[in-house]
């Protein structure tokens, strides 16, 4: 059948069969929209998906544009990597959740630190009151570090550690900890996040200005395609942007943006393509709207394949394929009737997995209203299992594939992401579109929107502004102990009265030497960590070179 | 009520960085005609209670998601009352679990706003404590 007769037949359908049906049965509203608030069709039919080429357009799993998928055979090859982020007060606390998760079946760690530790403070600093082992563990030295990994062989277990102003700090204590444990640089397996554009628009952990940051960013993209082939130096996180508040469309496009702005980092540097970008990771959000998030996930493979081919120039296949890890979206979870939040969770979970991730972490039922109990945790674990071994999606690749909806879907975004990516090349990059507040406010003018619409019940949100009900406050919450702090005092200063203190300033000596020139930051990073020289010193020192963000209030 | 002779300060304390919901209340309460200055991220207790007095505002909003809400919550109050400025009302919101509201209630802090909270029930506060201090 050709398209004019397919296109005369749909007409003729819409005029007669749903008209008529209409007038009974009207739609119960006036638009449909998306999560991220793109009308959505009555129907999708090969007519919308008319332009492009199977071949060209979806091809195969683990061939260019990778539409389809980055492996051949996906998850019937290797199942993603189950791994949930967690970390909470001391090292040993945190060690023993990450020994609980594995004999629970997870197969990868993925370690939360505290706030001071992300912005580079040793627990000691009074900015760092009421924050110490709150939102993760509290790691101030090497020495927390070995207590956090004791007892888990390196050598079997891939760690992601969510960490970016002080990413190189964190990298070079884990690279130690290997060593102790006998285990070399070169097996290590794992990632860290280390990608500070959407700190500054989204998350919020940045210490130093752009431009230092950028170079300890390639530092360690040159540093790891030397000694660390199997780990991934940066995720380029559109999670935390959504988290913020904007669009699927929004998330794929400042992701992208912020890849590309790296990889032009890298390459000023004076490095190939082919010898970084197999190397650079990312990470998505699932977000509530099963076909518009599989649709995202597809459209960000092929996108940034095509990124990397035409403007990059990169021949190396790897080069092109977008391996990403997901996290289902904290900021669905309810506080109300929180066990809806196991629902929302197995949805997001699908969108996953029907798009293709590497590695998924699911959020647990209680976080909109504390950090996660471990019974929480467990259900979230089972949910990616029951997904995995249960449902029967991870049996064949790329099952929505040729959807008319999810195709059609595909192109839109695709589409509509790299219309934003050319906006923000036409503001010079990245950078300079963050340092013009562009980004921020386009975010805050989604986020806007999509509660607005959420106020005005426009927007359904179940046990919140519909299916309301009485509820007691939840009980059984995690509590963090408030001595923390204390404790964390004490175990510096026990380091401190070990260590040797000549040895300590001869090493940072040396980062702020290598700080203020050009050569790579990170071996003299790795020498002050052996030595027992904190967190806070070797940021301090870096300070000192660096100077530190002024972020500018934008709303 | 004259709402734009309402000044509110919305502030985060301590390190968190979440600032999606500091920013939409900013946002919807200066769409409803209040007077709204918010920080940005990564204040100190000190900045806030300084801010606020300098500002002359009637009502500071403290925002954390972190969990760091007990310690940092009524060292505002505090800093507020050594500056002389203990009208100042304060409330606070983000992931506060019900079995810390009541202490903090009792440190000062007026109304403590959780995940779900509305426009409409922050601006029914604002209107209840305006006609208590009328």
């Amino acid at each position: 059948m050709g398209q004019d007769q397919l296109k005369a037949q749909q007409e003729r359908w819409e005029e007669t069969t749903l008209k008529k049906f209409a007038t009974k049965t009207p739609e119960r509203l006036p638009k449909y929209v998306s999560a991220s608030s793109e009308e959505v069709a009555t129907l999708y039919t090969p007519l919308d998906c008319e332009e492009g080429d199977y071949l060209s357009d979806e091809g195969f799993p683990g061939e260019y544009p990778f539409t389809r998928g980055v492996y051949p055979n996906m998850y019937r090859g290797r199942l993603w990597t189950m791994r949930q982020y967690a970390g909470f007060g001391t090292a040993e606390q945190s060690n023993q959740r990450y020994k609980y998760l594995l004999s629970c079946g997870q197969t990868g760690l993925s370690i939360a630190f505290d706030l001071p530790t992300q912005i580079g403070y040793d627990s000691s600093n009074s900015i760092c009151e009421g924050e110490v082992g709150k939102v993760g563990v509290a790691i101030d030295s090497l020495y927390d570090l070995e207590i956090l990994f004791d007892g888990i062989p390196l050598n079997q277990v891939s760690t992601s550690m969510t960490i970016n102003a002080p990413a190189a700090v964190l990298l070079a204590m884990y690279i130690a900890v290997a060593e102790k444990q006998g285990t070399s640089r070169v097996e290590l397996r794992g990632t860290i996040q280390n990608d500070i554009l959407k700190e500054y628009v989204a998350r919020g952990t940045y210490i130093f200005p752009p431009k230092p940051s950028m170079r300890l960013i390639v530092d360690t993209f040159a540093f790891c395609a030397k000694e660390m082939p199997k780990w991934n130096p940066i995720s380029i996180s559109g999670y935390h942007i959504r988290e913020a508040g904007c669009t699927a469309i929004q998330e794929v496009a400042f992701t992208l943006a912020d890849g590309i702005e790296y990889c032009k980092a890298a390459q000023k540097a004076g490095m190939e393509i082919d010898a970084f970008a197999p190397q650079l990771s990312f990470f998505f959000n699932a977000h509530n709207d099963l076909l518009e998030e599989v649709a995202k996930f597809r459209a960000a493979r092929r996108l940034w394949a095509k990124i990397m081919k035409e403007r990059f120039c990169a021949r190396d296949p790897r080069s092109m394929m977008l391996r990403f890890h997901t996290q289902t979206a904290g900021c669905t979870l309810t506080a109300q009737q929180p066990d809806n939040n196991i629902v929302r969770v197995a949805i997001q979970t699908l969108a996953a997995v029907l798009g293709g991730t590497q590695s998924l972490h699911t959020n647990s039922r209680d976080e909109a209203l504390a950090l996660p109990s471990q019974e929480s945790v467990q259900i979230a674990l089972r949910t990616q299992q029951l997904v995995a071994y249960e449902s029967g999606v991870a049996n064949t690749v790329d099952p929505l594939a040729g959807s008319y909806c999810v195709e059609a879907l595909t192109d839109r975004i695709e589409e509509a992401a790299a219309a934003y990516i050319a906006k923000i090349d036409g503001m010079g990059g990245m950078v300079e579109a963050i340092e013009a507040g562009y980004v921020q406010r386009e975010i805050q003018a989604s986020a806007y929107e999509y509660q607005k619409a959420v106020e005005m019940g426009e927007r359904v949100i179940v046990g919140v502004n519909k299916f309301t009900v009485k509820e007691a406050p939840p009980s059984g919450l995690l509590k963090v102990d408030l001595g923390l702090r204390e404790v964390q005092i004490g175990k510096i200063e026990r380091v401190k009265a070990m260590r040797d203190a000549v040895q300590v300033q001869a090493t940072l000596g040396r980062v702020e030497a290598v700080a203020r020139g050009e050569e790579n930051l990170t071996p003299p990073i790795i020498e002050a960590v052996k030595a027992y020289a904190t967190l806070g010193e070797i940021c301090d020192t870096l300070r000192r070179v660096f100077g530190e963000y002024q972020s500018q209030v934008i709303f | 009520m004259d709402k734009q002779k309402i000044r509110i300060l919305i502030a985060k304390v301590g390190l968190d960085g979440h600032d999606r919901g500091a920013k939409y209340i900013s946002q919807a309460l200066r769409d409803r005609g209040y007077e709204v200055i918010y920080t940005g991220i990564r204040q100190t207790t000190d900045d806030v209670a300084k801010a606020a007095v300098q500002e002359d505002v009637k009502f500071v909003g403290l925002s954390l998601l972190s969990g760091a809400h007990n310690q940092l919550f009524p060292k505002v109050v505090e800093k507020l009352r050594e500056l002389g400025a203990a009208d100042i009302v304060v409330f606070g919101g983000g992931v506060i679990p019900a079995d810390d509201i009541p202490f903090l209630l009792e440190h000062g802090i007026r109304a403590v706003f959780t995940p779900g909270t509305t426009t409409d029930q922050m601006e029914e506060f604002i209107r209840t404590v305006m006609e208590e201090s009328a």
